[in-house]
């Protein structure tokens, strides 16, 4: 294992940030993975960390494949980490809307550039990102068709499902769209968590990892395990909006099965305790997304439902 | 007349409401006249909109008279970003200005984005008032999107701005809400002046007069118009950028909109601990200061200043 610092600035009031990789294995550039770029992305950089524990231990016992060299970036934005932050602790800007970079642009779009310039020209790409809205997911893999990276590839990570999104513009800035326009096959691991650690997912997301580079020939091995994944395209994902605003009493998991007309939640009055609405499942289905508040608004976006 | 024009229930007994006033002359029927909209508030913490919409529904209640048009007003897209200090939405984390045109099928945001296009569409001019950030102080400029120029600089001329912007089109802007009404040929201009967090108050004049000279223009007021500033016009290749290489608190040593000679001194920037100048900023070029730092901190990359003159002065 190498460690080296990838980019690094300077601050008028803290130590320096540097971002550092971990480097396995020599050779040809095979695997990048990228944790943390917003200060609550706390499960990333842990999965990351936990990546870089399994390599080492790999490459001791000789496991890396030759010719093949793997980076991990366990965390960039830990100026906003330590500070209890999402992005950015001076501008509120956010790193993964600022891709490509810009070397002589803004600080967020200097980061952005420093790293991008370090994590170009590799075979795969997996960057653990996070949704803006909070909620339990089924961890999956997300792919930004640009039409580079071929969507099959998604199912060596042997996830039971993989997504498929179309960009929007404001996907444009992204890590994953600009590593695919770069040529990286690029995929985004979204986990279960982002702001709290749990350890047995970060242990299934280390296992997907490694087995993802198993099967590409990055490391030497047994496949083992996993599931026949499913792809997805996400428009065929249905959304659940609530209706009503109030307390939100949700009636099923993040990964349960359940039957047209089941009640999904309830919600309540704040002041007065009554249910004043009731989400009904509209099919049978798969819950891939459930909202985690307390407190909802109109139209919030309670669940997000695979159909069966 | 204010009027509700998108709502949205919030947890706990009240509702987000975005307002629309709206200004007509009571003598005469407005069915089928001329519509202009003045929006802003799309960002918590510009403000400058705020005084700019008081004012000017002030004035034009009280001269309703003159009016042979509808003008309306929504002083504040963003009404929970303006009262609690945040740029974004909050709870959401998101950058109101990027999830236009919305859809009746989204998130509340997303609704709401979709309400107000609804609510716009078909106006005869729009204007979006912006007014930079914290960061920055900026003269009063409008920025138009280089595939919506030809149709939309004669309507800025009349703006009685300094400056005219012509930039270069990114895509991710077309998730804004001047571009997602110019997409629909609702015509909208983008106005940017001012800091962050403040009314200044000069700057907001000249803005009204310039807005009651459009209105004259496309036949909506028929009151009085001050004299109207002729603005420069420039394109990207006429911007040159400056951003501090070091990190420090910077001090100008320059005003905002003035001329400056190639290698004048702009500022320095400072370490806060012993005073040593960390960066003795110059200018890259000849030209006019028209965007000028406000907040003192600094990294490396942040903007200090942007100078009219560009590559043609280097």
């Amino acid at each position: 294992m190498r460690k080296c610092t990838l980019y690094s600035i300077k601050s008028p009031y803290r130590e320096d940030l540097d971002v550092l990789g971990y480097r396995f294995g020599n050779g040809e550039k095979s695997m990048c993975i990228v944790g943390a770029l917003r200060g609550n992305e706390i499960q990333q950089m842990f999965v990351c960390s936990q990546i870089i524990k399994k390599l080492r231990r790999l490459e001791a016992d000789g496991k890396i494949a030759a010719d093949h060299e793997i980076m991990v970036i366990p965390c960039v934005n830990y100026y906003s980490m330590n500070i209890g932050k999402r992005f950015w602790t001076m501008d509120n800007t956010d790193i993964n809307r600022m891709f490509p970079g810009y070397n002589l642009g803004e600080t967020t779009q200097r980061i952005a550039d420093g790293l991008f310039e370090q994590i170009q020209g590799y075979k795969f790409g997996i960057q653990f990102a996070s949704f803006y809205q909070q909620g339990d997911f089924l961890s999956h893999v997300k792919l930004m068709h640009t039409g580079f990276t071929n969507p099959e590839k998604m199912k060596d990570f042997g996830l039971p499902y993989a997504f498929i999104r179309d960009p929007r513009p404001y996907d444009t800035t992204t890590l994953n769209y600009n590593w695919q326009i770069w040529e990286t096959n690029a995929f985004s691991y979204f986990l279960n968590s982002t702001d709290d650690i749990d350890e047995r997912s970060a242990e299934d997301a280390v296992d997907n990892v490694i087995r993802f580079m198993v099967r590409q020939g990055i490391i030497k091995g047994r496949e083992t395990g996993g599931y026949l994944t499913e792809l997805i395209n996400e428009r065929e994902v249905i959304q659940i909006h609530s209706n009503a605003a109030g307390i939100y009493r949700p009636k099923v998991n993040a990964g349960e099965r359940f039957s047209k007309g089941d009640i999904l939640c309830e919600i309540l009055d704040p002041m007065e305790g009554e249910i004043i609405s009731q989400v009904k499942a509209p099919c049978d289905g798969i819950v891939f997304f459930r909202y985690s508040r307390p407190l909802e608004f109109e139209n919030s976006v309670l669940f997000k439902l695979i159909p069966r | 007349m204010v009027k509700t024009i998108a709502q949205a229930g919030l947890a706990v007994n009240e509702k987000l409401v975005i307002r629309r006033n709206r200004i007509t002359n009571p003598n005469i029927s407005s069915s089928g006249s001329k519509r202009a909209c003045i929006v802003t508030g799309t960002h918590g913490d510009e403000l400058e909109g705020q005084f700019v919409c008081a004012k000017l529904a002030d004035y034009l209640h009280e001269n309703s008279s003159a009016l042979s048009g509808i003008v309306d007003i929504y002083p504040a897209l963003n009404p929970l970003g303006i009262d609690s200090i945040t740029r974004g939405i909050p709870m959401f984390d998101l950058d109101m200005n990027r999830i236009f045109p919305g859809t009746s099928e989204g998130t509340m945001a997303e609704c709401i984005a979709a309400d107000i296009i609804s609510d716009i569409k078909g106006a005869d001019i729009c204007i979006d008032i912006h007014s930079s950030n914290i960061y920055l102080k900026e003269i009063p400029q409008v920025r138009i999107n280089e595939i919506s120029a030809d149709y939309l600089v004669p309507y800025a001329k009349m703006l009685n701005v300094d400056y005219i912007w012509i930039h270069s089109s990114a895509t991710v802007l077309e998730s804004t809400l001047a571009y997602s009404l110019n997409d629909i040929g609702t015509k909208t201009l983008v106005v940017e002046m001012g800091v962050g967090m403040r009314i200044t108050k000069e700057y907001c004049d000249q803005l009204i007069i310039g807005i009651l000279n459009l209105l004259k223009n496309i036949g909506i007021w028929n009151g009085p118009v001050g004299p109207v500033r002729e603005p420069i016009l420039s394109f990207d290749h006429d911007v040159e950028f400056v951003n501090s290489s070091a990190a420090g608190i910077f001090v100008p040593c320059v005003d905002h909109w003035v001329d400056i000679e190639k290698g004048a001194h702009i500022g320095d920037v400072l370490d806060p601990a012993t005073g040593r100048v960390e960066e003795y900023v110059t200018a890259p070029c000849a030209g006019r200061i028209f965007t000028l730092r406000e907040f003192p901190i600094v990294y490396g990359g942040s903007l200090i200043a942007r100078i009219l003159g560009g590559e043609r002065n280097a």
